[in-house]
């Protein structure tokens, strides 16, 4: 079988005009997104932005201590987060391998998907036949999206390659699941890195590209978010296919995830203010998603008490 | 130049920190002149906090609850102690800042100051009392240990009154501390510097961050969202008006909040000791129970 290759490995002659994500100006880059958070969402469309986010949140436990009981808690919040029956449903719930049978069982039928971590997360520093092991488990057992770290090591040798091929394996270990590719942007240091990384994994057939694993100090950021809308953008317009975007780790408040919503409403356009193309990985967020939801229904400020704990 | 020279700026005292209002605003406290035609005095310039920085104040009061509800008892008895020293090494500004601002004559002001620290002494002292005297073993029908002991309720709402304004502050801010409550104070307007110096106490102390917050500006403008903010657990309000009264219990009803009322009394009435008492602590405690089998 002859596998596509990508342009950042051989560029043809009609490839060797770069896309222009792939040169960052970073100082421009952390201006634009800076400047975006003081987009102010007036009543109405900030609630409906609210109930967007929402339905773009996957709900996230990536504990060791998790158990079957948690993860069906869970669930049961996922398909209904507050008795109000019209604040939505979240996007997906996300869980690691061994516990996709039970978050399966629990959401079947409903619209809430199942994601799973795979592919030896959050480092990925284990064998590659473990890892699409691990990966071809998940989808097995039931998993609709798998989140898959790449290898941070090989990528920051320089071994471009072996990072796209990997990909590459393992959206075919996937099968029919969803793969979000993790490039947990805090490990590779650049811009530059970031949208090499991000294409790159957009190339090798990535349905969603993710910031973080939530697992190391530096996590999603608003800069890093549009760096990675930017390349979705010019992946779009290169090859005509288009490729979602996931922020995880360290996104608590309400107003966090609307600045993150403006960042895609001013990149990519309100098209793609859909749960099939932008995620939020988060735990937290939802609590505080539906206090300012109720805040801004009843015009009071929501305490601790007005919202199930996890 | 002289010190005299450098205008202070009062801002809010929230999370720790001496942040202006997130609005922008700030109010004039102006004294009038003595001839007519010439326009008042302005004698200082205070924040005017907006809805917002109520969020922002009791969020930080929510983050700063836990550890300060776990703290050992002794160690909030020491910091009352210590804001107890603070306050009097400093009485003559203070003695100052409340003639200057026209809230008290030199008279009542050093008697204001020494009451004070007098206040924040009697119930420092009560930090590491209030289990034994609140809390109970009780006697139950059946093979268990059967305790009850006093806790933190929350985040408290604290409305103070513009005269006595040190004391005043004093009188509601000590016992809701002691218990090992946080807190967000809405300071009557000419109450503000005093507030604030107050607050550079707070800040000196080893008050943690978040533990007291003060929010200056207008209480018409404040008052209503105070009360309807559901991120608090109980109110203490210092007011003779009704329509306060009515607003502030109305919304409580809203959300079970507990509380305490008090009028506005007189300075002599705050200075005397209907002003402190276990009576002002309990009422921003809960009691928990506990059972344990006997034997195990």
């Amino acid at each position: 079988m002859t596998r596509k290759t990508s342009i950042l490995l051989n560029p043809s002659e009609r490839d060797l005009l770069m896309p222009p994500c792939l040169l960052v100006d970073a100082v421009g880059l952390e201006a634009r997104a800076a400047e975006l958070r003081k987009r102010s969402w007036k009543k109405e469309v900030k609630l409906e932005a609210i109930e967007r986010a929402i339905s773009m949140t996957d709900l996230t436990t990536l504990e060791g201590a998790d158990t079957p009981g948690r993860v069906e808690r869970l669930c049961q919040k996922a398909l209904r987060p507050d008795p109000n029956p019209d604040i939505p449903p979240v996007a997906a719930v996300c869980v690691y391998p061994n516990l996709v049978a039970t978050a399966a069982r629990v959401l079947e039928g409903s619209p809430v998907e199942v994601a799973s971590v795979a592919s030896g997360f959050p480092a990925g520093q284990v064998p590659l036949p473990l890892r699409l092991e691990d990966t071809k488990m998940a989808a097995e057992n039931g998993a609709d999206e798998i989140d898959v770290v790449i290898s941070r090591s090989a990528f920051l040798s320089g071994r471009l390659e072996q990072v796209f091929e990997e990909v590459q394996a393992f959206k075919e270990a996937a099968g029919p699941a969803r793969l979000k590719v993790i490039l947990e942007t805090g490990e590779l240091g650049t811009f530059d890195r970031i949208a090499k990384a991000g294409w790159l994994a957009c190339e090798a057939g990535a349905d969603f590209i993710k910031t973080s694993t939530g697992k190391v100090k530096i996590n999603a950021t608003p800069a890093t978010a549009l760096c990675m809308l930017h390349v979705v953008r010019d992946f779009e317009a290169h090859s005509g296919r288009v490729v979602g975007v996931k922020v995880a780790g360290g996104i608590r408040k309400s107003k966090e995830a609307l600045h993150y919503l403006a960042l895609v409403l001013e990149t990519l356009g309100p098209s793609r203010l859909t749960n099939r193309l932008f995620r939020f990985g988060a735990s937290s967020l939802l609590n505080d998603l539906i206090r300012q939801w109720k805040k801004q229904k009843t015009g009071r400020y929501m305490g601790p008490d007005d919202v199930c704990l996890d | 130049m002289s010190a005299d020279h450098i205008h202070k700026t009062y801002k809010l005292y929230l999370g720790g920190g001496f942040p202006r209002s997130e609005s922008g605003r700030s109010l004039k406290i102006e004294k009038a002149s003595r001839s007519a035609s010439r326009p008042p005095q302005i004698l200082a310039q205070i924040a005017r906090a907006s809805r917002k920085d109520l969020r922002q104040a009791v969020e930080a009061a929510q983050g700063a609850l836990g550890p300060w509800a776990r703290a050992r008892p002794m160690l909030r008895g020491q910091i009352l102690h210590r804001m107890a020293e603070m306050l009097d090494a400093r009485g003559q500004e203070f003695e100052d800042l409340l003639v200057g601002f026209g809230l008290s004559d030199r008279r009542q002001a050093r008697l204001e100051v020494e009451v004070s620290c007098d206040r924040l002494l009697w119930y420092a002292g009560w930090s590491d009392k209030l289990g034994q005297v609140l809390g109970a073993v009780n006697p139950v029908s059946g093979p268990f240990f059967d305790f009850s002991q006093p806790e933190a309720m929350g985040v408290v709402a604290v409305y103070p009154t513009e005269r006595p304004a040190l004391l005043s502050l004093v009188s509601t801010l000590a016992p809701v501390l002691v218990g090992g409550n946080s807190s967000v104070f809405l300071i009557p307007y000419e109450a503000g510097p005093v507030a604030i110096t107050f607050a550079e106490i707070l800040a000196t102390s080893d008050v943690p961050g978040g533990v007291c917050n003060f929010l200056t500006g207008t209480r018409d403008e404040l008052l209503t969202h105070f009360a309807m903010h559901r991120g608090f657990s109980a109110n203490f309000l210092v007011s003779d008006d009704p329509r306060e009264q009515k607003l502030v219990s109305y919304e409580a009803a809203d959300h079970v909040k507990r509380g305490k009322m008090v009028p506005q009394g007189t300075p002599a009435l705050w200075r005397s000791n209907a002003c402190q008492g276990l009576d002002w602590i309990s009422p921003f405690l809960e009691i928990k129970t506990t059972w344990h089998p006997i034997g195990l």
